[in-house]
């Protein structure tokens, strides 16, 4: 069965659609395709680029205004080729770098003072953002929902995440409770289901 | 603190309009004939240049664009050098400058203060006065100069003034648009973004007060349409420009990133709108990004007589910031630009 991957980078600006298909690429162990939806000519032209960089068979659509679909086909064996150089590194990272899991329960980071405790959190969003092998996904639960929302200081950090590719999901109960549905401003809203999955799946749990 | 994080959306000249669509727009206006007005817009040039009296014309120009670098000082230094370029790159001297401003109410007033700072002390360092300025309540940061300065009418640089021949200069290493992009996503290195802001800073006035002593044909500064698209705006019917990639200075870390393929958006459009003209004879993808690549407070790209071009490099190699001599004019070819190795 071939794998068919789709990368969504609707209304992201250069360099982000390229270094989401990046990842999405990297991601691929087997032979299937990458689907990119994009909304401009230039991303196109810039992902076709990078994919004639890469050797791989890569074509494009206008499905309509603002819509454009850019198909990169990954063969078996052009994975292990081309990915010798680059790809090498990444792939003796040992698994806990794409199955490490940050759960953010709490809008404050450790007990004591909030006010110290907030601004703790804060440098810990950051300091995630800057590490070198980012985790996989991001958890927000009860008072973490107010991290992803509208008037969190880390929504930035947290956006750049998301554009290099980490998973960043929010308790769709706890945002309900908060009354902050409507006000989520990074990634997308998960259930109880998903967080027990991916917890349970994870090689590496990170609790700040 | 917290305003300084949601400053810089990726700014500088990668927010230029494309040269494509600017072209369209700007062929429908209406031009008055005025035998004063000597350089104005249709030669794509870098300032206008209006005679006064027979041995002195104004230059004007103006340019202003939103935050490329986090810090609000960095950021009002760079804008200011930037838009302080285009009096150098036409030869002429500073003399006041007028700032431009867009700035949300909602913000920080400290941090437009020290964009202002930034600004002022680059304007006081190239010799001009600040006169004053205009401020509009926007929802992103912008900011920059409309500037004013002097020149002999005989004296201008022109765009295209080159002859074959020539040997072309550039002073600042390129890549700042690539860096500039990979900070953004987070993928620069410090030293890196160090790099490009010192060069972004850096008024090209120090330059420019050396080549006057040298038998300069035409010079422009490269900003946001990249080497190869200003370049392009220097070549004219008579003349095809030979450029050596292995003379190309730019910043190391650029190539690193153009091969990591942190292209931007305006890299790509000065391709589509300059790539017709230009032929590449190498194999190097990450040379053809850093050619296209749009610069901010880019170096002045100066065509000389060969006969002076070494004299004058070596005068130049005494300034901080470090370019080369990067290739020369021919007689014309197929291609306006030829890139070989």
């Amino acid at each position: 069965m071939s794998k068919i991957i789709t990368v969504d980078a609707i209304g992201d600006t250069c360099p982000i659609p390229v270094i989401k298909t990046k990842k999405a690429l990297e991601a691929m162990t087997g032979a299937g395709s990458v689907q990119i939806h994009v909304d401009n000519e230039i991303a196109v032209q810039n992902l076709s680029k990078m994919a004639k960089q890469k050797q791989i068979s890569c074509s494009s659509e206008k499905i309509e205004e603002k819509h454009f679909v850019v198909t990169m086909k990954v063969e078996e064996s052009s994975i292990t080729e081309n990915g010798k150089a680059a790809d090498e590194e990444t792939s003796c990272i040992p698994d806990s770098r794409n199955n490490s899991i940050v759960v953010i329960s709490s809008a404050v980071m450790g007990e004591g003072n909030d006010e110290l405790g907030k601004v703790l959190m804060k440098g810990f969003i950051y300091g995630l953002s800057q590490l070198e092998q980012l985790p996989k996904t991001i958890l927000f639960y009860n008072g973490g929902a107010t991290l992803t929302t509208t008037g969190s200081d880390s929504l930035e950090d947290l956006k750049s995440m998301e554009a290099q590719g980490v998973e960043i999901l929010t308790c769709g109960t706890c945002l309900n409770y908060y009354g902050l549905s409507d006000k989520l401003e990074v990634g997308d809203v998960t259930n109880m289901y998903v967080i027990v999955e991916k917890m349970s799946e994870a090689a590496k749990i990170i609790k700040p | 603190m917290k305003e300084n994080i949601v400053f810089c959306k990726g700014g500088g000249c990668t927010a230029k309009l494309g040269a494509g669509v600017l072209h369209k727009v700007l062929e429908k206006i209406p031009k008055k004939a005025d035998p004063n007005l000597l350089i104005g817009y249709d030669s794509s040039d870098d300032a206008a240049v209006y005679k006064v009296q027979e041995d002195l014309a104004i230059v004007q120009t103006l340019d202003f664009f939103p935050p490329m670098v986090d810090d609000p000082y960095t950021f009002g230094q760079i804008a200011a050098a930037n838009a302080l370029s285009d009096i150098y790159a036409m030869g002429g001297n500073v003399i006041s400058a007028l700032n431009i401003v867009c700035f949300p109410e909602s913000y920080d007033m400290n941090i437009l203060g020290e964009i202002l700072l930034g600004g002022a002390k680059k304007v006081q360092e190239a010799g001009g006065v600040l006169a004053g300025g205009h401020s509009i309540n926007d929802v992103d940061v912008k900011y920059g100069l409309s500037v004013t300065g002097t020149i002999h009418p005989d004296k201008i640089y022109p765009n295209n003034g080159g002859k074959p021949g020539d040997k072309l200069i550039l002073t600042k290493p390129l890549g700042v648009g690539i860096i500039n992009c990979a900070k953004r996503v987070n993928q620069a290195s410090e030293a890196a973004v160090e790099k490009a802001i010192q060069s972004m800073t850096t008024l090209n006035k120090y330059a420019a007060d050396i080549m006057k002593k040298y038998r300069v044909h035409a010079c422009t500064d490269v900003t946001g349409f990249s080497f190869l698209g200003h370049l392009s705006e220097m070549v004219d019917e008579d003349k095809s420009a030979h450029i050596l990639s292995s003379r190309i200075p730019y910043i190391s870390e650029a190539r690193a990133y153009a091969e990591e393929f942190l292209l931007t958006a305006a890299a790509q459009r000065n391709r589509n709108f300059f790539g017709d003209g230009v032929k590449f004879e190498i194999e190097d993808f990450a040379m053809e990004e850093i050619l296209f690549d749009p610069q901010t407070s880019g170096g002045l790209l100066i065509a000389v007589d060969a006969s002076d071009a070494d004299a004058l490099w070596k005068e130049l190699c005494q300034l901080e910031v470090k370019g080369d001599i990067v290739g020369e004019f021919v007689d014309k070819l197929p291609k306006k630009i030829v890139v070989s190795e």
